[in-house]
């Protein structure tokens, strides 16, 4: 086994065990800080990959937006502070069922899927590819520019609930 | 004379080049040769930090009190010289208390946390030519990211310590850091915009003229919402004594108290370190050794925090969400989109450096009045149309008075 491999080996035990505790973990305060470190995990291996922009922005809005808003959320949740419930309900049997059979779809379509493979490390201006790419008409402007007026409807629709009614 | 100038110019670089040598001279393979002096950098880089709160903590105590007409600490050696060394001593020996009902494992992690974020962000800051922690492709995005890890640190604080003033404080912290992020961030964009990078390095090298002077707009919101991410006066309110006693880190004691306390001090040190690399032109100027200019950069910014600190009130939660939400973001929005058309134009126009620079620091003051005319005219039209209808009402209550 290579150094690599070993960190590899290292993120992704980091990543599925936190992912697991965040499922299983009693308290719900717990399980969002389960759920930051898997995404700390995951940072890592997009370091691993040599994607370091990736794993910046996973950082910057996974970590320091989203998780922030996930822990409001579940600050604002009547009661979680006190007797927390078991994380298990009488539907566990049947969700392990479907869940299981959703594997069970699923695995063998990544097993046989033909993954790109290149043996040339990343260039050294992918950002400035990247930045092009989704500014270019022909790769992802069009996605890019859905996206972004996606998520001004729903600033806008947000900014409509919250206003105060006069 | 030329070469003792070109040795303390690039001494660092020299020292790591021979320590290369040496390493590799002994036999040490290459993975064995970049993790010594990687830990090296990491050991450096921490110390800088740490030694930087002990001097900070003094140095803000006696230019406080400068300005407050006092002595400040003047016992502890020549002048107060010792008093962090007496601090460190008696955070030390202090008893490691625990709230009853705290989380165990999240009130620990808490100051971990906090202090780990405020420090790794020191790996992207150029001290000089050669001379840095590690010269990442996305340095200033990394700072940026890495700093926004210590709001998960503020609210375990909050949230572990049984408490509720930690916990009100970990709620205003949190809303303050997450709102100031984004006008620090498009401040950071229209910076990376103009330099066409976001290596530290490359920014550095970008600025012939230092960014203060091109994009002062974009300077003066980044320090703005540096002192508020910081938490120092006047956006002191998320650790208000007179309201929530001291905020998130009420129930930490001894080390950890002294580990929140350095988080801040180092992240008033990152901060004040960003704008001199993105914005005062790093370790570039005349005449004295790199390392000196960034020291002296470096604490430009951290003179104007003690400084604003000393000098202004604290404001209130809703001025506070306002400035940001209603008047800072929407600026830097409109700013950069206004600097990505005026850089655009005059490069097009094929204008020279000095040129380029004119038109965008004229563009970015123009903007700058603007945006301080324009609310402070709807401000006096909205306080003169309270007014009116006020006065006309006290005029009857008046004439009514004397009626009677």
């Amino acid at each position: 086994m290579t150094l690599i491999q070993a960190v590899f080996a290292l993120l992704a035990i980091l990543t599925l065990g936190a992912g697991l505790l965040t499922v299983l973990s009693r308290h719900l305060f717990h399980a969002v800080l389960y759920l930051i470190l898997s995404l700390v995990g995951v940072a890592g291996l997009f370091v691993l990959l040599e994607a370091e922009f990736l794993a910046g922005v996973q950082v910057l809005i996974y970590i320091g937006a989203i998780s922030i808003l996930i822990i409001f959320a579940v600050m604002l949740t009547r009661g979680m502070a006190r007797n927390p419930g078991p994380p298990l309900n009488n539907q566990s049997l049947a969700a392990a069922v479907i869940a299981g059979l959703f594997f069970v779809l699923l695995a063998p379509v990544i097993a046989g899927f033909p993954w790109p493979q290149t043996t040339q490390g990343v260039p050294a201006d992918a950002i400035e590819a990247l930045g092009r790419s989704l500014v270019d008409p022909n790769q992802f402007a069009l996605p890019f520019e859905l996206a972004s007026v996606m998520i001004l409807a729903a600033l806008i629709g947000a900014i409509f609930i919250a206003r105060e009614k006069r | 004379m030329e070469q003792i100038y070109d040795f303390i110019y690039n001494l660092l670089p020299y020292f790591g080049a021979w320590l290369r040598g040496l390493l590799q001279g002994w036999g040490f393979p290459e993975w064995a040769v970049a993790l010594t002096i990687g830990l090296i950098k990491a050991f450096l880089l921490a110390n800088f930090g740490l030694i930087g709160f002990a001097i900070l903590t003094y140095v803000e105590r006696k230019i406080v009190a400068r300005f407050q007409d006092r002595l400040g600490p003047n016992l502890a050696g020549p002048y107060g010289i010792l008093q962090p060394v007496a601090d460190g001593i008696k955070l030390l020996t202090k008893e490691d208390t625990m709230p009853v009902g705290a989380d165990r494992w999240v009130y620990n992690l808490a100051p971990l946390i906090i202090a780990t974020c405020a420090l790794a962000p020191l790996v992207v800051i150029p001290f000089g030519p050669g001379a840095i922690g590690a010269d990442l492709n996305i340095g200033v995005l990394y700072a940026l990211a890495v700093g926004a890890g210590a709001l998960v640190g503020v609210l375990m604080a909050g949230w572990g310590s049984n408490n509720k003033y930690a916990l009100l404080g970990a709620f205003r912290a949190v809303a303050q850091l997450i709102s100031y992020e984004i006008p620090s961030v498009l401040s950071v964009v229209v910076v990376v915009m103009v330099a066409g990078t976001m290596s530290t390095v490359g920014i550095v090298l970008a600025q012939d003229i230092p960014y203060l002077f091109v994009l002062p707009l974009a300077a003066l919101v980044f320090l703005m919402s540096g002192v508020a991410e910081v938490g120092r006066t006047p956006f002191d309110l998320l650790e208000a004594e007179s309201e929530i006693v001291a905020g998130f880190h009420i129930e930490y004691s001894g080390m950890k108290f002294a580990l929140v306390f350095l988080g801040e001090f180092v992240h008033a040190l990152v901060v004040s370190a960003l704008f001199a690399v993105l914005f005062l032109g790093g370790w570039r100027g005349p005449w004295l050794p790199p390392y000196l200019w960034t020291l002296i950069k470096m604490s430009l910014g951290i003179f104007l925090f003690f400084w604003l600190r000393a000098t202004l009130p604290r404001i209130r939660i809703d001025q506070m969400l306002n400035l940001n939400w209603k008047f800072l973001t929407p600026l830097m929005i409109l700013n950069l989109i206004g600097v990505a058309l005026v850089d655009k134009g005059l490069r097009a126009a094929g204008a020279t450096t000095g040129l380029w620079a004119v038109g965008m620091f004229a563009f970015n003051m123009a903007m700058l009045i603007g945006a301080l005319a324009l609310p402070g005219y709807l401000g006096h039209r909205a306080r003169m149309a309270a007014m009116a209808p006020a006065s006309e009402e006290e005029g009857e209550a008046l004439e009514a008075a004397a009626a009677h």
